[in-house]
């Protein structure tokens, strides 16, 4: 795929704080990037810079190889849709998606098919004349969408763009997204702060925390191996702890030494491990790798989330057999789920 | 039960006192307005010859020329300038913001004397000779504090985001400006607008000061007549309550009228 978009190096400050300490991310055609992190992280930020409504103070942006950084915002082929949307309240749904193209003097007889072909992509057909101040938050949404779209940009901007709806809209809403970028076929960055919605939907997720990128990389990636102790907390809960890698494929933890799948350390390196509660599996005292005594468990729906007291720590297990309270249990886990991650982030 | 049905009747008892006190002297102006005997206290009758002298006075007439061209110049002026600083304001530093806004408060917390004599000092000090300029100037930048004045909480209530979703979709800036924050605001420029005539068209400590060279608004001719008894005044200064009136009658329906067609039509 085509190289798109590229930030190089992009620093941005206000007053006295940076916010971004240094943006390297390359972003290809037809790519559904996530921008994910926690509330304050620069996401909004990078974004901006990007829309061209505020500029780096340092750093260079290139888009389709070009530098665009003093490009203004109508200059740059690149639409948002903004995390309130920013309808136009004193137009009707026919006229805000219309904006773009009136200001590009498009005639409105071509204006009239590409709108009427928006409504039909974002199901809002027969909602033309309605003010936009009387639609639901899913229907404004999908507004902003269209309006963004019909203007065929190249790149297609989304901040947060659910976040102001309810759960089951918000689902629906990431289905019909996923499947609108395929038909258009663009490249979208999209904002969230809720992992879930940057795995289900994304190509590629950029895990931010305080202005840096933390880890690039595909959903599985991410979820499989988190690259420091920031990502595998923020990616689901989990079972984070430290150990010591004594060898390529040796690590030890809570006394014991385990066989393992990662390599590339040094020798007895400190580093944080991972073990995802979903990959634990409860067994007999005898069989466990490690042993303890049930304290809590609470049915979350498809599994039990248990958590075992061992010698060392609470041990947080998804499991979908019930168990006992205060029964003493064993742990077991393949080697393969113990996630080895250094301490300094990048391996 | 009886204790609040007494405090209703005395509270209305007092709505009506304080009503009274406020619009009996001009109720009494209007009637005798009408009378048809120079007296301004014994009734003689119905009759618009007070009306009458005023439309034949050429004093009087130039009087009205002159309010009526200084009200809708300077609100117009005022209602652009104002309007343009107001959306400035609310794109600029918090600290520009607050200077901004008190400066903008002290014309209209001060008093009007004290604005008055400093414009006529300012414009003797610049050799500006006093008349119909200088008249007109103190009109626009004595209403466009209140032109800001209205607008600001307007802006202040919009989307942050708006005008940067215009340009994003293509729009210049100038665009951005007409065609999303302009017609988000036009009640609020339209009250600011009304207001600013208002200002305007009653205006009398201000302008007294700054004007020369014979040219009068009706409140100084007003107060130049009231020197010796002339009914006329009474019929002039009906016919300005009138227009005051009517203004704020609009500055408080219009409101309702564009409430009333965002309604769905469905
Ligand atoms: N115009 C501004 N002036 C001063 N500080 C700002 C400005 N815009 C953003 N910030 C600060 O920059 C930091 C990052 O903000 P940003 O909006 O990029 O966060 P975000 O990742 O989008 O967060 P959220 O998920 O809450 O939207 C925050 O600490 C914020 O207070
Ligand atoms: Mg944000």
């Amino acid at each position: 795929m085509k190289k798109l978009i590229e930030f190089k190096n992009i620093v941005k400050g206000f007053d006295d704080t940076i916010v971004l300490k240094g943006i390297n991310l390359t972003i290809h055609e037809n790519e559904f990037v996530t921008l994910l992190g926690p509330s304050g992280c620069g996401k909004t930020t990078l974004l901006r810079i990007l829309g061209g409504f505020i500029e780096q103070n340092n750093g260079e942006v290139y888009f389709d190889g070009i530098e665009i950084s003093k490009l203004p915002p109508y200059k740059r082929e690149i639409n948002t849709v903004f995390q309130r949307y920013a309808l136009f309240p004193h137009m009707n749904v026919y006229d805000n998606i219309a904006f773009g193209l009136r200001i590009k003097k498009t005639s409105e007889e071509i204006i009239k098919q590409k709108v009427e072909k928006m409504l039909r992509l974002v199901g809002l057909v027969g909602f033309e004349k309605r003010a936009v101040t009387l639609l639901s938050g899913g229907q404004q949404q999908r507004v902003a969408i269209a309006r963004a779209l019909v203007n065929e940009p190249m790149v297609l901007l989304l901040d947060e763009p659910l976040g102001a709806l309810d759960l089951k809209l918000r689902k629906e809403m990431q289905i019909e997204l996923k499947k609108i970028q395929k038909e258009v076929g663009i490249t979208f960055i999209y904002v969230t702060h809720d992992q879930e919605e940057a795995l289900t939907m994304s190509d590629k997720i950029v895990v931010m925390n305080e202005g840096e990128i933390q880890q690039i990389g595909t959903p599985t990636d991410i979820y499989n191996e988190p690259e420091n102790r920031f990502v595998a907390d923020f990616i689901g809960e989990s079972n984070i702890l430290e150990g010591i890698m004594h060898d390529d494929y040796v690590v030890s933890f809570d006394g014991i030494t385990f066989d393992c799948v990662d390599y590339g350390f040094h020798d007895n390196e400190d580093v944080d491990i991972v073990i995802r509660p979903e990959d634990i599996d409860i067994v007999s005292v005898e069989q466990g790798k490690i042993h303890g005594q049930v304290i809590s468990s609470l049915f979350k729906g498809v599994h039990f989330e248990v958590f075992v007291k061992s010698a060392h720590r609470e041990w947080m297990i998804h499991t979908t057999d019930p168990v006992v309270i205060n029964d003493q249990v064993g742990l077991s886990f393949y080697p393969e789920d113990i996630h080895v991650m250094s301490k300094l982030g990048a391996y | 039960m009886v204790g609040s049905k007494k405090a209703i009747i005395s509270s209305i008892v007092m709505i009506g006192g304080v009503l009274l006190f406020f619009y009996l002297p001009i109720l009494i102006l209007m009637i005798f307005s009408f009378n048809d005997s120079r007296s301004l206290t014994s009734w003689a009758g119905f009759s618009l010859r007070w009306y009458q002298d005023l439309l034949s006075s050429r004093d009087v007439a130039s009087a009205v020329t002159t309010t009526i061209i200084v009200a809708l110049i300077s609100t117009v002026v005022a209602t652009f300038v104002g309007t343009l600083t107001a959306i400035g304001l609310s794109k600029s530093k918090k600290i520009v913001k607050d200077v901004v806004n008190s400066v903008n408060n002290l014309p209209i917390l001060n008093p009007e004397i004290v604005t008055a004599i400093g414009m006529m000092l300012l414009f003797s000090a610049m050799n500006i000779p006093r008349g119909y300029i200088t008249l007109l100037l103190a009109h626009i930048s004595f209403s466009i504090p209140y032109v800001i004045l209205t607008i600001l909480p307007k802006l202040r209530s919009l989307d942050p985001n708006l005008a940067e979703a215009a340009m994003d979709l293509g729009a210049t800036p100038w665009q951005a400006l007409t065609k999303v924050i302009v017609p988000q605001i036009t009640p609020g420029i339209l009250a600011g607008a009304l207001i600013a005539f208002t200002m305007s068209f009653d205006d009398f400590v201000i302008s007294y000061f700054v004007t020369g060279a014979g040219v009068k608004n009706i409140s100084i001719l007003v107060y130049t007549m009231s020197r010796r008894i002339n009914p006329s005044i009474n019929a002039l200064s009906t016919l300005m309550v009138l227009v005051i009136t009517i203004v704020l009658v609009l500055i408080n329906v219009l409101p309702m009228f564009k409430k009333k067609e965002r309604m769905p039509i469905e």
